[in-house]
């Protein structure tokens, strides 16, 4: 058998911060969709002046390193002397990372649907919110999906950076032990394998979505 | 800080050169009949966009460290980042190879042209501009990835530049601040230059 | 000469050639006619290698086609193709599309293979468009830009793959004409085309395809006059 130190606390160890890591994930694509979906909406529809506005300001999200993102926020809130724990901030900072991509999905995926189509719903009597909820967004869901998996499947790889405001994430977890036993290729390693398998059943469903409707 | 933004911009395109590379190689052997290249380039990608940029990164830098080849962080952030970078453009890169119809190939040969230079000649111009904008997202991506640096103990590019500063006088938000905007223009010289360079070459 | 000796191809299990055996001479003009489908441009495909064949021998000048020791990009420089789609490439303008194979297969500097490509595209009747980019223009300056590129190498013999099949129809007659231009000047050239008219006109052999293989072949007038086999004959009242 391999003649190393990494005992099976390591292990868990390793495991614990594999499950902040989908924590951060899964609060980061819940905040940032929800808000990704109004954007969205507002910039494919809305009033012009709205939707150049909040392009502009979610472009800037997109154009700063998140570790800088991150750093402002944190510094920000001690500035203003708000008692809130890294891991919200983490999780704030995020999503508005999220948000900020999120946002051109929905609305790539809403000018998608045709025009025409939602000209029908709207002379059948329907409102604009039932023409949306009914017409617009299923099938705007379709051309989205590939892509907003592609996201949540960045946003995870994205939580590694948290270790810089000191959140004990997947990355930090195997930094940890590779100060203390001295073996980062087998450490790196399993901690790969551990993101490859947090990735891959997601990714997978992607794809097989995307092969299913494709058919259609 | 403005001498550390020109560090973090030779290494976002350093990279981007030997990213661009490898990732036509990888392209090319995804779509060839050699099991093995296949693999490999199966390997590399699924390596590089599953995993966390910083992971690929900390791998270069403590990874080689322990087989004995001694790497500083500036290298292992620049090999880091050219890997992130092949990985992601071979995908992009096979795409356009793919919408390229084969009779293009075909065409080429029939004038008598070897495989080689069918590819130089005809094929990869027509990828080139069907992945341009794609291509110069992913060298934004790159300048951003750059940040990155700080955390394996880079002092000279525009992050770590940026918290030398920061730990020196705990001016954290003013600094970052600066560091922010200065990252957000460079972003934007760049894509709108990138903007006006493909209105230029690609007249057709 | 084109030998073409007892060939079958097939396309996995589909036989699509079975057996065709076609002898073209030099200067010589012949077309080959047939329904869709029947595998006539599949065997103009295996002339110039770009398809494989699992039985008989393509000999040109000597050479078998399909031998593992044959350079194909040296032979090709002999056998010109024209395409039903005519494949310009869209990144190149007119000149630099045929200019492009004579200076970097035939090795022309660049002062030469510009005199070649405009020669030749002056001969097709496509010299107020040097500097334009194929996709300004229409299928028929597209179609006679992709015959002067094939010509700019100098080749012996010129295949031609319904070259005007996808062409809006008043396009087709500057095609037509261009070929019919080069069987006068002593072009050796088969053509696998659905213009009856013009086969008739400019052939000295006709070959009908029926179900994989030549059917019948002989003078245009004879075939198209008085056909001998009943396929021949009801394919013809089909078409004319």
């Amino acid at each position: 058998m391999l003649d190393t130190s990494l005992s099976w606390n390591d292990i868990f160890f390793l495991l614990r911060g594999a499950s902040v890591t989908l924590s951060l994930t899964a609060w980061a694509v819940l905040g940032g969709t929800a808000l990704g979906l109004i954007f969205g909406i507002v910039r494919a529809g809305g009033p012009i002046w709205a939707s150049s506005l909040l392009g502009a300001v979610l472009d800037v999200f997109r154009s700063v390193p998140l570790l800088i993102q991150f750093v402002l926020i944190n510094s920000f809130k001690s500035i203003l002397g708000l008692d809130w724990s890294a891991f919200f901030v983490a999780c704030l900072t995020l999503s508005i990372y999220t948000a900020a991509y999120c946002t051109e999905v929905v609305r790539s995926g809403v000018l998608a649907v045709p025009k025409s189509t939602r000209r029908a719903a709207r002379s059948l009597g329907m409102t604009y919110t039932q023409d949306l909820t009914s017409i617009v967004l299923p099938m705007a869901t379709r051309v989205m999906l590939p892509s907003w998996i592609g996201l949540t499947l960045g946003v995870m790889k994205d939580t590694a950076l948290v270790l810089w405001i000191g959140i004990v994430e997947l990355l930090r977890a195997s930094q940890t032990i590779i100060t203390r036993i001295q073996e980062p290729m087998l450490v790196l390693a399993v901690a790969g394998l551990l993101y490859f398998l947090m990735s891959y059943p997601l990714a997978r469903l992607g794809a097989r979505l995307e092969r299913k409707w494709k058919r259609q | 800080m403005l001498h550390g933004a020109l560090v973090s911009l030779e290494i976002a395109a350093l990279s981007m050169v030997v990213g661009t590379g490898i990732a036509v190689f990888l392209a090319l052997s995804k779509r060839s009949s050699n099991q093995l290249l296949i693999g490999f380039s199966n390997l590399w990608i699924g390596t590089a966009r599953n995993t966390p940029a910083l992971f690929q990164i900390y791998m270069v830098y403590f990874g080689l460290g322990s087989l004995g080849i001694y790497i500083d962080s500036a290298s292992a952030l620049l090999i880091g980042i050219a890997f992130n970078n092949a990985g992601y453009l071979a995908e992009t890169f096979r795409g356009g190879l793919e919408a390229i119809p084969g009779t293009q190939l075909r065409a080429a040969r029939s004038l008598g042209m070897k495989p080689a230079l069918a590819m130089r000649l005809v094929v990869l111009p027509q990828m080139f501009r069907i992945v341009f904008h794609a291509t110069t997202n992913q060298m934004v991506w790159a300048l951003l990835m750059t940040s990155l640096g700080v955390v394996v103990g880079m002092t000279d590019d525009l992050a770590g530049v940026t918290q030398e500063l920061n730990v020196r006088t705990f001016r954290t938000f003013e600094y970052f601040i600066v560091a922010a905007a200065i990252y957000y223009a460079l972003a934007k010289i760049f894509t709108g230059s990138a903007r006006l360079l493909s209105w230029r070459l690609f007249r057709y | 000469m084109i030998q073409i000796n007892d060939v079958h191809k097939s396309f996995g299990e589909l036989e699509v050639v079975k057996g065709v055996s076609l002898a073209v001479t030099k200067g010589e003009v012949v077309s080959i006619i047939g329904g869709s489908g029947s595998g006539k441009s599949t065997l103009l495909m295996c002339i110039n290698g770009l398809e494989d064949i699992q039985q008989g021998q393509i000999l040109v000048d000597g050479t078998d086609v399909h031998a593992r020791s044959t350079d194909l990009n040296v032979l090709r420089r002999k056998i010109g193709i024209v395409f039903q789609q005519w494949n310009a490439f869209p990144h190149l303008t007119v000149l630099e599309n045929v200019m492009l194979a004579p200076r970097k297969v035939l090795g022309k500097t660049r002062q030469e293979a510009e005199a070649i490509a405009e020669r030749q595209l002056a001969h097709v009747g496509l010299s107020s468009k040097l500097s334009v980019y194929p996709s300004k223009l229409s299928g028929g300056q597209q179609q006679r830009m992709a015959i002067a590129r094939a010509l700019a190498m100098s080749p012996t013999y010129m295949l031609f793959d319904e070259v005007t099949s996808a062409l809006d129809p008043q396009l087709v007659g500057e095609v037509l004409d261009t070929m019919r231009m080069l069987s006068t000047e002593g072009m050796t050239m088969v053509l696998v085309t659905h213009e009856m008219r013009f086969a008739r006109e400019v052939s000295d052999r006709v070959a009908f395809f029926h179900e994989g293989r030549i059917h019948e072949i002989g003078d245009p007038e004879a075939i198209f006059g008085c056909p001998q086999k009943p396929a021949t004959a009801s394919f013809l009242k089909s078409v004319l």
